[in-house]
Protein backbone atom coordinates (compact mmCIF):
# COMPACT_ATOMS: atom_id res chain seq x y z
CA UNK A 1 0.00 0.00 0.00
CA UNK A 2 2.79 2.29 0.49
CA UNK A 3 4.45 1.43 -2.77
CA UNK A 4 0.58 2.26 -4.64
CA UNK A 5 0.30 5.83 -2.28
CA UNK A 6 4.09 6.37 -3.76
CA UNK A 7 3.43 6.08 -6.63
CA UNK A 8 0.11 7.87 -6.85
CA UNK A 9 1.83 10.81 -5.17
CA UNK A 10 4.73 10.89 -7.68
CA UNK A 11 1.93 10.71 -10.36
CA UNK A 12 -0.52 13.47 -9.22
CA UNK A 13 -0.14 16.03 -12.06
CA UNK A 14 -2.02 12.95 -14.22
CA UNK A 15 -5.49 12.12 -13.01
CA UNK A 16 -6.02 8.77 -12.37
CA UNK A 17 -9.50 8.66 -12.16
CA UNK A 18 -10.12 4.66 -13.65
CA UNK A 19 -8.65 3.68 -10.11
CA UNK A 20 -11.68 3.83 -8.77
CA UNK A 21 -13.15 1.57 -10.71
CA UNK A 22 -10.28 -0.62 -10.33
CA UNK A 23 -10.62 -0.75 -6.66
CA UNK A 24 -14.14 -1.91 -6.75
CA UNK A 25 -13.65 -4.35 -9.42
CA UNK A 26 -11.06 -6.33 -6.78
CA UNK A 27 -12.85 -5.62 -4.05
CA UNK A 28 -15.86 -7.63 -5.99
CA UNK A 29 -13.67 -10.21 -6.80
CA UNK A 30 -12.36 -10.86 -3.12
CA UNK A 31 -15.90 -10.95 -1.62
CA UNK A 32 -17.04 -13.14 -4.16
CA UNK A 33 -14.05 -15.61 -3.07
CA UNK A 34 -14.84 -15.00 0.56
CA UNK A 35 -18.43 -16.04 -0.02
CA UNK A 36 -17.06 -19.08 -1.45
CA UNK A 37 -14.74 -19.88 1.00
CA UNK A 38 -17.62 -19.48 3.62
CA UNK A 39 -19.97 -21.13 1.79
CA UNK A 40 -17.71 -24.17 1.30
CA UNK A 41 -16.68 -24.49 4.84
CA UNK A 42 -19.37 -26.47 6.86
CA UNK A 43 -18.15 -25.65 10.35
CA UNK A 44 -18.39 -21.87 9.45
CA UNK A 45 -21.96 -22.16 7.79
CA UNK A 46 -23.09 -23.90 10.80
CA UNK A 47 -22.15 -21.33 12.96
CA UNK A 48 -23.63 -18.66 11.37
CA UNK A 49 -25.97 -17.48 13.48
CA UNK A 50 -23.91 -17.54 16.40
CA UNK A 51 -20.96 -15.29 14.21
CA UNK A 52 -24.14 -13.08 13.54
CA UNK A 53 -24.71 -12.47 16.88
CA UNK A 54 -20.53 -11.96 17.76
CA UNK A 55 -20.64 -9.63 14.96
CA UNK A 56 -24.14 -7.93 16.23
CA UNK A 57 -22.61 -6.90 19.85
CA UNK A 58 -19.28 -5.93 18.64
CA UNK A 59 -20.81 -3.72 16.34
CA UNK A 60 -23.11 -2.07 18.59
CA UNK A 61 -20.03 -1.63 21.05
CA UNK A 62 -17.74 -0.24 18.91
CA UNK A 63 -20.34 2.46 17.40
CA UNK A 64 -21.64 3.10 20.53
CA UNK A 65 -18.10 4.21 22.37
CA UNK A 66 -17.36 6.18 19.57
CA UNK A 67 -20.45 7.90 19.75
CA UNK A 68 -19.95 8.46 23.47
CA UNK A 69 -16.24 10.13 22.55
CA UNK A 70 -17.51 11.90 20.16
CA UNK A 71 -20.01 13.46 22.00
CA UNK A 72 -16.96 14.41 24.77
CA UNK A 73 -15.40 16.12 21.51
CA UNK A 74 -18.76 17.99 20.89
CA UNK A 75 -19.14 19.17 24.64
CA UNK A 76 -15.32 21.24 24.52
CA UNK A 77 -15.88 22.49 20.73
CA UNK A 78 -19.52 23.18 20.46
CA UNK A 79 -19.36 27.04 21.99
CA UNK A 80 -16.76 28.25 19.81
CA UNK A 81 -18.11 26.55 16.74
CA UNK A 82 -21.26 28.14 17.70
CA UNK A 83 -19.61 31.63 18.17
CA UNK A 84 -17.96 31.64 14.69
CA UNK B 1 -26.15 2.23 -0.78
CA UNK B 2 -26.29 0.79 -4.14
CA UNK B 3 -23.17 0.15 -4.46
CA UNK B 4 -23.21 -1.57 -1.07
CA UNK B 5 -25.77 -3.78 -2.42
CA UNK B 6 -24.17 -4.51 -5.46
CA UNK B 7 -20.58 -5.67 -3.11
CA UNK B 8 -23.07 -7.35 -0.87
CA UNK B 9 -24.55 -9.66 -3.60
CA UNK B 10 -21.32 -10.69 -4.93
CA UNK B 11 -20.39 -11.93 -1.73
CA UNK B 12 -24.18 -13.91 -1.54
CA UNK B 13 -23.57 -15.46 -4.74
CA UNK B 14 -20.46 -16.93 -3.77
CA UNK B 15 -21.58 -18.36 -0.37
CA UNK B 16 -24.57 -19.51 -2.64
CA UNK B 17 -21.78 -21.36 -4.61
CA UNK B 18 -20.02 -22.24 -2.04
CA UNK B 19 -22.89 -24.03 -0.09
CA UNK B 20 -24.16 -26.07 -3.03
CA UNK B 21 -20.16 -26.66 -4.35
CA UNK B 22 -21.08 -25.33 -7.25
CA UNK B 23 -17.40 -24.29 -8.95
CA UNK B 24 -13.69 -26.30 -9.17
CA UNK B 25 -12.63 -26.73 -5.73
CA UNK B 26 -8.76 -26.24 -6.94
CA UNK B 27 -10.20 -21.95 -7.34
CA UNK B 28 -9.80 -22.06 -3.19
CA UNK B 29 -6.11 -23.50 -2.68
CA UNK B 30 -4.31 -21.59 -5.52
CA UNK B 31 -4.70 -18.91 -2.14
CA UNK B 32 -5.73 -15.91 -5.53
CA UNK B 33 -7.56 -14.06 -2.98
CA UNK B 34 -4.15 -13.44 -1.45
CA UNK B 35 -2.74 -11.76 -4.65
CA UNK B 36 -5.49 -10.00 -5.55
CA UNK B 37 -5.67 -8.62 -2.08
CA UNK B 38 -2.07 -6.98 -2.55
CA UNK B 39 -3.21 -5.70 -6.00
CA UNK B 40 -5.96 -3.84 -3.94
CA UNK B 41 -3.45 -2.73 -1.47
CA UNK B 42 -1.48 -1.12 -4.00
CA UNK B 43 -4.37 0.64 -5.55
CA UNK B 44 -6.01 1.69 -2.63
CA UNK B 45 -2.50 3.28 -2.07
CA UNK B 46 -2.51 5.11 -5.37
CA UNK B 47 -6.03 6.02 -4.73
CA UNK B 48 -5.10 8.12 -1.88
CA UNK B 49 -1.45 9.29 -3.12
CA UNK B 50 -3.17 10.76 -6.28
CA UNK B 51 -5.72 12.88 -4.20
CA UNK B 52 -3.27 16.22 -3.65
CA UNK B 53 -7.02 18.19 -3.50
CA UNK B 54 -8.22 15.94 -0.10
CA UNK B 55 -5.06 17.31 2.52
CA UNK B 56 -5.57 20.64 1.26
CA UNK B 57 -9.08 21.23 2.18
CA UNK B 58 -8.15 20.68 5.79
CA UNK B 59 -6.73 23.18 6.85
CA UNK B 60 -9.66 25.26 7.56
CA UNK B 61 -10.65 22.98 9.80
CA UNK B 62 -11.30 24.02 13.33
CA UNK B 63 -7.97 22.76 15.13
CA UNK B 64 -9.90 20.87 17.94
CA UNK B 65 -11.85 19.00 15.04
CA UNK B 66 -8.34 17.46 13.89
CA UNK B 67 -8.74 14.98 17.08
CA UNK B 68 -12.31 13.72 16.08
CA UNK B 69 -10.84 10.54 14.12
CA UNK B 70 -8.75 9.87 17.34
CA UNK B 71 -11.62 10.10 19.53
CA UNK B 72 -13.39 7.53 17.40
CA UNK B 73 -10.70 5.29 17.03
CA UNK B 74 -10.29 5.54 21.18
CA UNK B 75 -14.11 5.20 21.75
CA UNK B 76 -14.56 2.13 19.28
CA UNK B 77 -11.94 0.85 20.89
CA UNK B 78 -12.64 0.82 24.35
CA UNK B 79 -16.32 0.04 23.40
CA UNK B 80 -15.17 -3.46 21.51
CA UNK B 81 -13.02 -4.51 24.72
CA UNK B 82 -15.87 -3.90 26.79
CA UNK B 83 -18.00 -6.38 24.47
CA UNK B 84 -15.10 -8.78 24.22
CA UNK B 85 -15.08 -9.45 27.92
CA UNK B 86 -19.09 -10.83 27.34
CA UNK B 87 -18.00 -12.99 24.53
CA UNK B 88 -15.94 -15.75 26.02
CA UNK B 89 -14.68 -17.34 22.80
CA UNK B 90 -13.23 -14.34 21.26
CA UNK B 91 -10.02 -13.44 22.52
CA UNK B 92 -9.62 -9.44 23.15
CA UNK B 93 -6.88 -8.90 20.49
CA UNK B 94 -9.61 -10.62 17.81
CA UNK B 95 -12.24 -8.39 18.99
CA UNK B 96 -10.29 -5.31 18.60
CA UNK B 97 -9.24 -6.62 14.89
CA UNK B 98 -12.84 -6.64 14.00
CA UNK B 99 -13.41 -3.16 15.28
CA UNK B 100 -10.81 -1.58 13.57
CA UNK B 101 -12.73 -2.09 10.68
CA UNK B 102 -14.30 0.87 11.49
CA UNK B 103 -16.92 -0.36 8.92
CA UNK B 104 -14.70 -0.67 6.17
CA UNK B 105 -16.61 -4.25 5.87
CA UNK B 106 -14.83 -5.19 2.47
CA UNK B 107 -11.21 -4.25 3.13
CA UNK B 108 -10.93 -5.45 7.37
CA UNK B 109 -12.84 -8.53 6.36
CA UNK B 110 -10.37 -9.60 3.26
CA UNK B 111 -7.16 -8.54 5.85
CA UNK B 112 -8.74 -10.91 9.00
CA UNK B 113 -9.75 -13.77 6.36
CA UNK B 114 -5.97 -13.72 5.38
CA UNK B 115 -4.43 -13.28 8.95
CA UNK B 116 -7.22 -14.99 11.49
CA UNK B 117 -8.80 -17.65 9.28
CA UNK B 118 -12.51 -17.10 7.79
CA UNK B 119 -14.40 -17.74 10.95
CA UNK B 120 -13.54 -13.87 12.63
CA UNK B 121 -13.40 -12.69 8.78
CA UNK B 122 -17.04 -13.13 8.70
CA UNK B 123 -17.80 -11.65 12.01
CA UNK B 124 -15.68 -9.07 10.59
CA UNK B 125 -17.40 -8.94 7.50
CA UNK B 126 -20.73 -8.94 9.16
CA UNK B 127 -20.23 -6.50 12.04
CA UNK B 128 -18.70 -3.96 9.96
CA UNK B 129 -22.16 -4.04 7.38
CA UNK B 130 -23.84 -4.33 10.40
CA UNK B 131 -22.18 -1.12 11.89
CA UNK B 132 -22.74 1.26 8.59
CA UNK B 133 -26.22 0.21 8.62
CA UNK B 134 -26.75 1.43 12.22
CA UNK B 135 -25.11 4.68 10.99
CA UNK B 136 -27.22 4.72 8.57
CA UNK B 137 -30.55 4.26 10.02
CA UNK B 138 -29.63 5.53 13.51
CA UNK B 139 -28.28 9.12 12.49
CA UNK B 140 -30.75 11.32 13.47
CA UNK B 141 -31.44 10.04 17.00
CA UNK B 142 -27.54 10.22 17.69
CA UNK B 143 -27.43 13.95 16.54
CA UNK B 144 -30.12 14.37 18.78
CA UNK B 145 -28.66 13.13 21.92
CA UNK B 146 -24.80 12.84 21.24
CA UNK B 147 -24.53 16.20 19.19
CA UNK B 148 -23.18 16.79 15.50
CA UNK B 149 -20.05 15.14 15.74
CA UNK B 150 -21.44 11.88 16.58
CA UNK B 151 -23.18 10.45 13.40
CA UNK B 152 -19.23 10.85 11.86
CA UNK B 153 -17.75 9.08 14.22
CA UNK B 154 -20.34 5.98 14.20
CA UNK B 155 -19.90 5.78 10.54
CA UNK B 156 -16.41 5.55 10.76
CA UNK B 157 -14.39 4.85 7.75
CA UNK B 158 -17.54 5.61 5.64
CA UNK B 159 -17.68 8.68 6.34
CA UNK B 160 -16.75 10.44 3.21
CA UNK B 161 -18.80 7.73 0.71
CA UNK B 162 -21.64 5.83 1.83
CA UNK B 163 -22.39 7.76 5.47
CA UNK B 164 -21.83 11.19 3.59
CA UNK B 165 -25.16 12.29 2.54
CA UNK B 166 -26.62 11.09 5.70
CA UNK B 167 -24.34 12.69 7.48
CA UNK B 168 -24.35 16.35 5.97
CA UNK B 169 -28.40 15.90 5.70
CA UNK B 170 -28.43 15.25 9.67
CA UNK B 171 -25.23 17.53 11.06
CA UNK B 172 -25.50 20.23 8.81
CA UNK B 173 -23.20 21.30 5.57
CA UNK B 174 -20.93 22.88 7.73
CA UNK B 175 -19.80 19.26 9.07
CA UNK B 176 -19.22 18.13 5.46
CA UNK B 177 -15.61 18.76 5.38
CA UNK B 178 -14.74 16.96 8.69
CA UNK B 179 -16.95 14.37 7.63
CA UNK B 180 -14.77 13.79 4.69
CA UNK B 181 -11.26 14.38 6.68
CA UNK B 182 -12.53 11.94 9.33
CA UNK B 183 -13.48 9.46 6.54
CA UNK B 184 -10.11 10.05 4.95
CA UNK B 185 -7.77 9.56 8.28
CA UNK B 186 -9.79 6.46 8.95
CA UNK B 187 -9.37 4.68 6.05
CA UNK B 188 -5.71 5.21 5.51
CA UNK B 189 -5.36 3.83 9.68
CA UNK B 190 -7.82 0.67 8.96
CA UNK B 191 -5.53 -1.55 7.27
CA UNK B 192 -2.50 -0.75 10.00
CA UNK B 193 -4.66 -1.14 12.90
CA UNK B 194 -6.46 -4.47 11.56
CA UNK B 195 -2.92 -6.11 10.53
CA UNK B 196 -1.56 -4.98 14.13
CA UNK B 197 -4.28 -6.45 16.40
CA UNK B 198 -4.31 -9.55 14.26
CA UNK B 199 -0.47 -10.31 14.93
CA UNK B 200 -0.92 -9.96 18.42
Amino acid sequence: MLAGIALGYALRSIKISFIHRIILTLVWVLLFLLGLEVGANETVVRQFGTLGLHAFWLATGGTLGSVVFAWLLWITVRTKLTDK
Amino acid sequence: MKASLVILSFFAVGLLLGIFRFFPQEILSYNISFYVLCALMFSVGISIGNDPNSVSKFRHLHPRLLFLPLMTIAGTLLGVLAVSFFLKNRSISECLAVGSGFGYYSLSSILITQYKGIELGTIALLSNIMREVITLLFAPLIVKYFGKLSPISAGGATTMDTTFPIIVRNSGKDYAIVSIYHGFILDFTVPFLVTFFCSL
